[in-house]
C-alpha cells in the first residue's frame, strides 16, 4: 500500500513516520537473517514444547515422554553404583576402624552429615545442639547411652525404648509419687538432695533430709554421688547438664512423675553404611569419647 | 472570508519502506600496500599462536600437566607457564581482563578502532577466509561474475572447494580451542581415533561452526549488527584520535585528473577494497572498523596518477578541520594541498582521556602486581559452629567448634604446622584425629596441592568466665617457629 514516506532532511534518511512532540524516528532496518533468527527461536519454542513436557499438565509429557522426575531414578542409580564400592567397605568395618582411615573418615563425615540432617536433625537439632524438654545435645561432653563409637552405634541401630529388641536402650525411671513408692515431701527433699550434688541446693537442712530416700531409691541407677550409670541410661546427676530442666521444681516433677525420652531403633530404616557414617559423624560433633 | 489552508509538510510518496534490510553481499577486491602487509603480519603472528600455543610444553614435576597453558577444568586448575592458579583465584584472569578493557580504551582514544581493524578474531579470520576465497574463485570482478553467472560445473567445483577450505579451517580452529582446555597431543589422537568424550566433540563443533558461518558467511554482519563495541567506541574517539579520514578539502570535488577537481577521480578503489562495503567518503561510519586498506588502494591510485599519497590517509578529525578551513575557497591544485597539508599540527597524544586511562592501567596494573606478590600459597580458612553457637559442659565449661580448612596450594612438599591459639589465657585447644608436637601444640599436616579439613574444640574451664563475644586468633607455626597464617575468629559464650 502506497503511504506517504518523509525524509529526515539532516541525514536524508526516510523516516518511519513515528513521531512524539516533534521527534521523529528514522527508519534504520532490521536485517533480514536478524528476523530469521527470530523466528528459528520460535521454531525452536515450538518443537521443544512439542519433544518435552512444557505444559503444566498433569501427565503431559511431550513426544519423547522424557521427564525431569522419570530422569531422576537413572541418575541416582548411576551415583548410587558409583557409591557402592565405597558404600560396601562402609558397610564391612566398624565405625572405629572408619574413623581411623582418611578416606573413609572424610567419605563418612559428608554422608554422616547429610544422613543426620535427614533423620537425626529433627530431634537432635542442627549440628547435634539438642532441644528442650528432653532431647539431648550431642555436642557436648555428656553421653547418656556412651559416648564411644560403639555405643554411639548401638544406639542408633536399636533406639531407646523403642520396643525393638532385647538389646535395646529400654530401662525406664519409675514415676515415685504415681506409684506411691515416695510422698510429695520426700520428692521434695529428694530433689533438694539432687540439687546439691552439683552444688546447687539452697536449702541444707532439706537437702539433708533427701539423702537417706535418695540412697533407697536412686543411687541404684544414678550413683552414690549422682555419678549416673550408661548401662541404664541413667543420667549424671553431679553435673551442670540438665536434660529435663536443672530447676527445682523441673527436678520435682522428673522424680514425682518420671522422665522416659524414645528414639526409633534405626536397623532396617537405614543401610548399615548410613548407621556407621552416623556414628562416625556424631562422634565428630563433641569429640566422642 | 478567506479560509487559511494549514501547511502541509512536503512528502514524497511511495511504497512503504521494508523495516528489513536485505543482505547485500560485500566482494572486497585485493589489495597490496603498507597497511596490508601490516595486517598480514599481525595475522600469521596471531594465527600462529594460537594454534601453536597448546603445544608447548612446560615441565612442572611429576603427575602435573606439563602443558605450557592449560585451562584444567576437571582438576579445577589454571597453568600459565610457572603460574598456577586455584578457582578462588579466578581474580586474576578478571584483573588481565580488566587490563584488556582499559588498554582497548587507550588504544582507541589514542589511534582509532586498532582493535576492530587488525587484532580481532573476526578480522583476523575473516581475512584468512577471504584469503582462501581469493585463491580458489578469484578477485572481486571475477567472484561477482561467478555468482551472478549459471550454476555450471566449475561453480559447484569453486564453491565446493571454497568451502571444504573453509571447513578445514574452521575445524582446526575449533579443535585448537578444545586443546586449551585439554592435554593437546592426548586430545588430538582420542578425537582423530574416536576415542574422545561426547563434550569434547560437542565443544569441536561448536566452534568449528562458529568459525565457519561468523568469518564465511557473517563477516561484516557481526561487526555491524551483533558486536556491542562499535556502539560506544564513539566515548573513547575524539578529534585527536587517529581515525581513517577522506580528505575532502584536497580530493573534491571529485572528477577527471585535470586541473579543475580535486585529488579524488572517482576511482572507487577505496570502495572496492573495504570489507565492509562502505565508501570512507561518506565520513565517520559506525560500520568503518579502522583496518585503512581504504589508504593502501588510495595510496595506489595516487602513486600511479603521479600524485601525493594520503587523499584516504589515518587522521585526527582535528587536522582534517584545520586543512579544510586553511583551503576554505582555495581553486583545486598543488598550492590547496600545500595549504592543507601545512595547517596540520602534530597529534595531541596527552589529553585528560589518554591520561585517565593510562592512570586506570597503571593502577590495576599495580594492584595485580601487589595481589601477585602477596598471594599466599598457604591459606587457612576458620568456620566457627554455627549451630550450636557454644556448648555446655559437664563441669559447667563452655566449648566451641571451628571447622579449619587449609589449602596448601605448593606442589612437591607436605606441610607439618603447629596450630598456635592466640586468645584469654585458660582457654584449651584440641583438634580431632592428629598428633602433638614436643610443645603439646596439635600438628596439622596437608597435603601438597589440596584443602585438609579439621576440627577443632576450644574449651573455656568452669572457672575462665569470658564474656558473650571474645576474639581470637588460630595461627600456624613451622619447624623454625616462624608464623605462616593467621586467621580470626571469636569465642561465643551465655551472656552474663
Amino acid at each position: 500500500m502506497p503511504t506517504k514516506i518523509e525524509k529526515d532532511s539532516i541525514t536524508g534518511q526516510e523516516t518511519t513516520g513515528h513521531e512524539w512532540d516533534g521527534l521523529k524516528e528514522l527508519n534504520t532496518p532490521l536485517p533480514k537473517w536478524w528476523l530469521y533468527t527470530f523466528y528459528a527461536t520460535i521454531l525452536f519454542a515450538a518443537v521443544w514444547v512439542v519433544l518435552y513436557p512444557a505444559i503444566p499438565v498433569q501427565g503431559w509429557t511431550g513426544l519423547t515422554g522424557w521427564t525431569a522426575r522419570g530422569a531422576l531414578p537413572a541418575q541416582m542409580d548411576a551415583e548410587r553404583a558409583r557409591q557402592a564400592p565405597i558404600l560396601a567397605r562402609l558397610r564391612e568395618v566398624s565405625a572405629e576402624q572408619i574413623a581411623a582411615d582418611p578416606e573413609l573418615r572424610g567419605f563418612a563425615l559428608a554422608g554422616g552429615r547429610v544422613g543426620f540432617a535427614n533423620n537425626c536433625a529433627g530431634c537432635h537439632g542442627a549440628g547435634g545442639q539438642g532441644a528442650a524438654g528432653g532431647f539431648p545435645s550431642l555436642a557436648d561432653d555428656d553421653w547418656l547411652w556412651g559416648g564411644g563409637f560403639e555405643a554411639i552405634h548401638t544406639t542408633i541401630t536399636h533406639g531407646v525404648r523403642a520396643g525393638e529388641s532385647d538389646e535395646e536402650r529400654g530401662i525406664a525411671m519409675p514415676a515415685f509419687l504415681t506409684t506411691g513408692m515416695l510422698t510429695q515431701a520426700q520428692i521434695n527433699d529428694t530433689a533438694e538432695f539432687v540439687l546439691s550434688l552439683s552444688g546447687r541446693s539452697t536449702d541444707a537442712a532439706a537437702a539433708e533430709r533427701g539423702r537417706e530416700p535418695y540412697a533407697e531409691n536412686c543411687a541404684s541407677c544414678h550413683g552414690e554421688q549422682g555419678e549416673g550409670n550408661r548401662d541404664l541410661g541413667a543420667p549424671r546427676l553431679n553435673d551442670q547438664i540438665w536434660l529435663y530442666g536443672g530447676d527445682r521444681a523441673s527436678v520435682v516433677r522428673s522424680i514425682a512423675y518420671s522422665r522416659a525420652g524414645v528414639m526409633p531403633a534405626w536397623r532396617g530404616r537405614l543401610d548399615p553404611a548410613m548407621i556407621n557414617m552416623i556414628t562416625v559423624y556424631v562422634h565428630a560433633l563433641g569429640g566422642g569419647e | 472570508m478567506n479560509q487559511i489552508a494549514p501547511e502541509r509538510p512536503k512528502v514524497d510518496t511511495k511504497p512503504e519502506p521494508s523495516l528489513y534490510a536485505t543482505h547485500q553481499k560485500v566482494y572486497p577486491r585485493a589489495v597490496k600496500g603498507r597497511v596490508r602487509n601490516i595486517k598480514w603480519a599481525v595475522l600469521v603472528v596471531l594465527l600462529a599462536l594460537y594454534y601453536v600455543v597448546p603445544w608447548f610444553r612446560w615441565d612442572r614435576g611429576p603427575g602435573v600437566p606439563d602443558q605450557a597453558v592449560l585451562v584444567d577444568i576437571s582438576h579445577a586448575r589454571l597453568f600459565f607457564l610457572w603460574i598456577e592458579l586455584w578457582p578462588q583465584e579466578v581474580y586474576f584472569l578478571t584483573g588481565a581482563l580488566v587490563l584488556g578493557a582499559i588498554g582497548l580504551f587507550a588504544v582507541t582514544s589514542l589511534y582509532g578502532r586498532l582493535w576492530c581493524g587488525f587484532t580481532c578474531p573476526q578480522t583476523v579470520w575473516t581475512d584468512l577466509f577471504m584469503w582462501v576465497e581469493r585463491r580458489i574463485e578469484g578477485d572481486r570482478n571475477a567472484r561477482m561474475k561467478l555468482d551472478q553467472g549459471a550454476k555450471g560445473g566449475r561453480w559447484w567445483k569453486l564453491k565446493l572447494s571454497k568451502h571444504a577450505a573453509w571447513l578445514f579451517i574452521a575445524m582446526a580452529t575449533g579443535g585448537a580451542w578444545i586443546m586449551y582446555f585439554n592435554d593437546a597431543p592426548t586430545v588430538t589422537w582420542a578425537m582423530l581415533t574416536g576415542q574422545a568424550s561426547l563434550s569434547v566433540y560437542g565443544f569441536f563443533a561448536l566452534f568449528t561452526a562458529t568459525t565457519y558461518v561468523l568469518a564465511g558467511a557473517a563477516r561484516e554482519q557481526v561487526c555491524t549488527y551483533m558486536c556491542p563495541w562499535p556502539r560506544f567506541q564513539g566515548a573513547m574517539l575524539d578529534d585527536n584520535s587517529l581515525v581513517v579520514t577522506y580528505r575532502d578539502w584536497r580530493g573534491e570535488p571529485r572528477g577527471k585528473p585535470d586541473t579543475a577537481h580535486g585529488d579524488c577521480v572517482d576511482c572507487k578503489a577505496c570502495v572496492h577494497v573495504c570489507p565492509t562495503g562502505i565508501d570512507i567518503r561518506d565520513g565517520q561510519q559506525l560500520e568503518c572498523i579502522g583496518c585503512g586498506l581504504c589508504v593502501d588502494a588510495c595510496d595506489d591510485v595516487m602513486a600511479k596518477l603521479g600524485r601525493e599519497k594520503g587523499l584516504v590517509a589515518f587522521e585526527t578529525l582535528k587536522n582534517l578541520a584545520a586543512s579544510q578551513a586553511a583551503v576554505a575557497g582555495m581553486e583545486p591544485g598543488p598550492a590547496r594541498h600545500a595549504a592543507g597539508m601545512a595547517a596540520r599540527v602534530p597529534q595531541k597524544k596527552v589529553r585528560p582521556r589518554t591520561l585517565i586511562y593510562s592512570g586506570a592501567i597503571l593502577g590495576v596494573v599495580a594492584i595485580m602486581l601487589g595481589a601477585w606478590m602477596l598471594r599466599a600459597t598457604l591459606t587457612l580458612s576458620v568456620e566457627r559452629d554455627r549451630a550450636p553457637l557454644f556448648v555446655q559442659l559437664s563441669d559447667g565449661g563452655i566449648r566451641n567448634g571451628y571447622t579449619l580448612k587449609l589449602a596448601n596450594k605448593t606442589r612437591g612438599e607436605d606441610l607439618h604446622l603447629a596450630l598456635v591459639l592466640d586468645g584469654p589465657q585458660g582457654l584449651q585447644l584440641t583438634v580431632q584425629d592428629t598428633g602433638e608436637d614436643a610443645a603439646g601444640r596439635p600438628i596439622l599436616t596437608t597435603r601438597d596441592d589440596g584443602i585438609t579439613q579439621w576440627r577443632a574444640l576450644v574449651t573455656a574451664p568452669p572457672g575462665l568466665r569470658l564474656g558473650d563475644n571474645t576474639p581470637l586468633t588460630f595461627r600456624l607455626v613451622d619447624g623454625a617457629g616462624r608464623t605462616l597464617v593467621t586467621q580470626r575468629s571469636a569465642f561465643m559464650g551465655p551472656r552474663r
